[in-house]
């Protein structure tokens, strides 16, 4: 009984890992009537996998069956692998023993596509209502949207979990046809809206009526593959932008594509999963979300590519060196946050602190920012005089020669000619 | 001036009392464990007084907000040597400045205080995470820690919210103190048995099932692994290999 339930955690936990996001912030669902767990307004990460993904929930499958046969993904029904299903008790037990552990924050709970939509969509509600109503549980729980499932549904389990999300797969509509005919960008969009709406309207009635229940409290999100399909990252990025405007999500995740079969169509097996274009793309989304950015500064048709070895804030900040120095005792928070080498905590701490008097040097370094990049773009109360007006590529080459990037395998330095 | 304390958060407050009684220009504050007598300077013993202690604690309050007076106990707590004297510096420049001056991270003490919170904080929310109960045979939740910082009275609120329907155990065995929660409240305890004795498991103590559940929380760690990214570095960057004792996954 235990080894077949072992296995099956084995075959679910491994269908379910290419969902990255295991996110488990931004629900400060209380723990009510001396129940177990609630949410934490920060999320809780309890482990990291030896790749360095965090591990914060249960994040499994209810069932790797699916009647559907996309060709990024493993659990499609031309694939030939093990199936397994979980019963909804065997869920509910492993998540409060997981649980009252702490092990985890909470349940990510995602499913193939069983019969029909709305079929996996209910069982999805079942576990999820006996989790909350019978086992008095007030942790995290992160439900998948099945696409086309009906209204009544998707409004029922809004009630219970805190997070759904619904993958957009591929950035580009032409992308998904590609890899995934039976599926369109449209089935996204649909349920991300209804429920966007959803959670508008109930935050309206809470205004006016305290006793209205909460209604996905920690929002949505959704996730791209990247670098299955010939998207640029201009398309990946205007994609999340605009999703991110229009349905006001959370997070959007990128997924650097790892192959897991040989379709013509996609990188062959065995080929590196894109990681440091995985890792700019975040590093943009960050930018857009927390630094002000408009994503057509990052990118743009001149731009249609994010620079590999140096990060998109330096890499706009070296196509706009007209705007710089910048000088730290009287530019406005917005200009402070975009040098390079500057991140929110400091900006916030260089304008708190600079009204105490003028920041020098060693003020600056620490209060923890990154002197060495950020003295190319800055002026500060004791910054030396210079004559010489360096070129945006000079800079780039005085930082990379600094830094030390994993990803840098070959030594960029001008050779010697003697 | 070499004003010597007990090393007690009290005392600290004391010895700040004392310093405005008296004003005798710049001062040093240590605690009686690490003072060495110094030939060229008078010391002073400050007597831990409860009542001063209370009067500078609420004098503090008035100036700073309910985040600032965390960041000052937090950093109380980080024991490391130089924060006593630094957390002294920084509440007498709190009382000797208008209000607001806590913000002012160009100060040395005001940044040291700001960047050791950090740490406990971090130290305090690593044990959140990493904190892995064993469910004993009598159905309480036990595990032992030795957190670099002495953390323990910043978990009580998260575990008692948390976890309200079980009794559970955290216990120090590195300051040899910990806190029980039996339904009701957190009460702070001390065993009186072998230190060496709580850091090995005993499995006669434990319930039936707490092995099939910790072995099916490592074969769920080794599922979700994506081993076409390993990612070593980021790993242990996250989770720092002196807390892997602790860890079921890791074992």
């Amino acid at each position: 009984m235990s080894e077949r339930l072992i296995q099956k955690l084995n075959i679910l936990a491994d269908a379910a890992k290419y969902d990255v996001s295991c996110s488990s912030s931004g629900s400060d669902r209380k723990n009510t009537n001396k129940g177990v767990g609630n949410g934490h307004q920060s999320g809780i990460c309890h482990t990291y996998t030896e790749d360095g993904r965090c591990v914060s929930l249960l994040k499994i499958l209810l069932t790797n069956h699916c009647i559907f046969d996309c060709a990024y993904c493993v659990s499609r029904r031309s694939n030939d692998i093990e199936r397994a299903a979980f019963t909804v008790d065997e869920v509910v037990e492993l998540t409060m023993n997981f649980y009252r552990r702490n092990y985890i924050e909470g349940l990510f709970l995602s499913s193939g596509i069983f019969k029909n939509a709305d079929f996996t969509m209910e069982r999805l509600l079942r576990v999820v209502k006996k989790l909350r109503l019978e086992e008095n549980y007030n942790g995290y729980i992160h439900l998948k949207t099945i696409p086309g499932a009906s209204d009544e549904l998707i409004t029922e389990a809004g009630l219970y979990v805190d997070r759904m999300s619904i993958n957009l797969e591929m950035p580009t509509e032409v992308g998904l046809k590609l890899l995934a005919p039976e599926k369109s960008h449209q089935d996204v969009i649909k349920p991300l809206g209804f429920i966007k709406n959803q959670i508008v309207q109930f935050k309206e009635e809470k205004k006016l009526i305290k006793s209205v229940p909460k209604f996905v409290p920690a929002g949505q999100s959704t996730q791209m593959v990247v670098g299955a399909t010939p998207e640029t990252d201009k398309d990946i990025m205007y994609t999340a932008a605009n999703f991110y405007k229009s349905f006001s999500l959370k997070r959007v995740y990128y997924s650097g594509y790892i192959p897991i079969s040989n379709d013509s169509r996609m990188p062959i097996l065995g080929s590196q999963p894109p990681l440091l274009r995985e890792n700019r793309l975040y590093q943009t989304d960050w930018l857009m979300r927390f630094y002000g950015f408009d994503v057509k500064e990052l990118l743009n048709d001149n731009n249609p590519h994010l620079d590999t070895d140096i990060d998109p804030k330096l890499s706009w900040a070296l196509r706009n060196m007209h705007l710089f120095p910048i000088d730290i005792n009287t530019a406005d928070y917005q200009m402070i946050l975009r040098i390079p080498g500057i991140g929110v905590g400091s900006a916030q701490k260089i304008i708190q602190a600079r009204k105490f008097g003028k920041l020098y040097i060693h003020q600056l370094k620490k209060i923890g920012i990154a002197y060495n990049r950020a003295k190319h773009f800055i002026t500060c109360a004791d910054t030396p005089f210079q004559l010489k007006d360096f070129q945006s590529h000079q800079i780039k080459g005085f930082i990379l020669a600094e830094s030390q990037s994993k990803y840098l395998k070959t030594p960029n330095e001008q050779l010697l000619l003697f | 001036m070499i004003y010597i304390f007990d090393g007690t958060l009290e005392g600290l407050l004391t010895a700040v009392f004392e310093w405005f009684e008296r004003k005798p220009g710049p001062a040093i504050l240590k605690s009686k464990e690490i003072h060495q007598p110094d030939a060229f300077m008078p010391s002073f013993e400050v007597l831990t007084d409860r009542e001063k202690a209370d009067r500078v604690w609420k004098g503090m309050a008035k100036k700073l907000d309910r985040a600032w007076m965390r960041r000052a106990y937090c950093s109380y707590l980080s024991e490391l040597p130089q924060i006593h004297h630094d957390l002294f510096q920084f509440i007498i420049y709190i009382f000797q400045s208008p209000s607001g001056a806590e913000q002012n991270y160009g100060h040395p003490q005001v940044l040291s205080i700001t960047q050791t919170a950090r740490k406990v904080e971090r130290e305090k929310h690593r044990m959140e995470a990493f904190i892995r109960f064993q469910k004993t045979a009598d159905g309480m939740f036990y595990c032992g820690i030795d957190p670099d910082f002495n953390v323990i009275p910043l978990l009580v609120n998260h575990f008692k919210n948390r976890y309200a329907d079980q009794q559970w155990i955290i216990y120090d065995l590195k300051r040899h103190y910990g806190i029980f929660y039996d339904l009701q409240t957190v009460e702070e305890i001390e065993m009186d048995i072998d230190i060496s004795l709580l850091k090995k498991t005993n499995q006669n103590l434990l319930d039936e099932k707490e092995n099939l559940y910790a072995d099916l929380w490592k074969n769920y760690f080794k599922s979700t692994n994506i081993v076409a990214r390993k990612n070593t570095k980021l790993h242990t960057q996250h989770v720092p290999k002196r807390y892997w004792k602790y860890l079921t996954e890791k074992l």
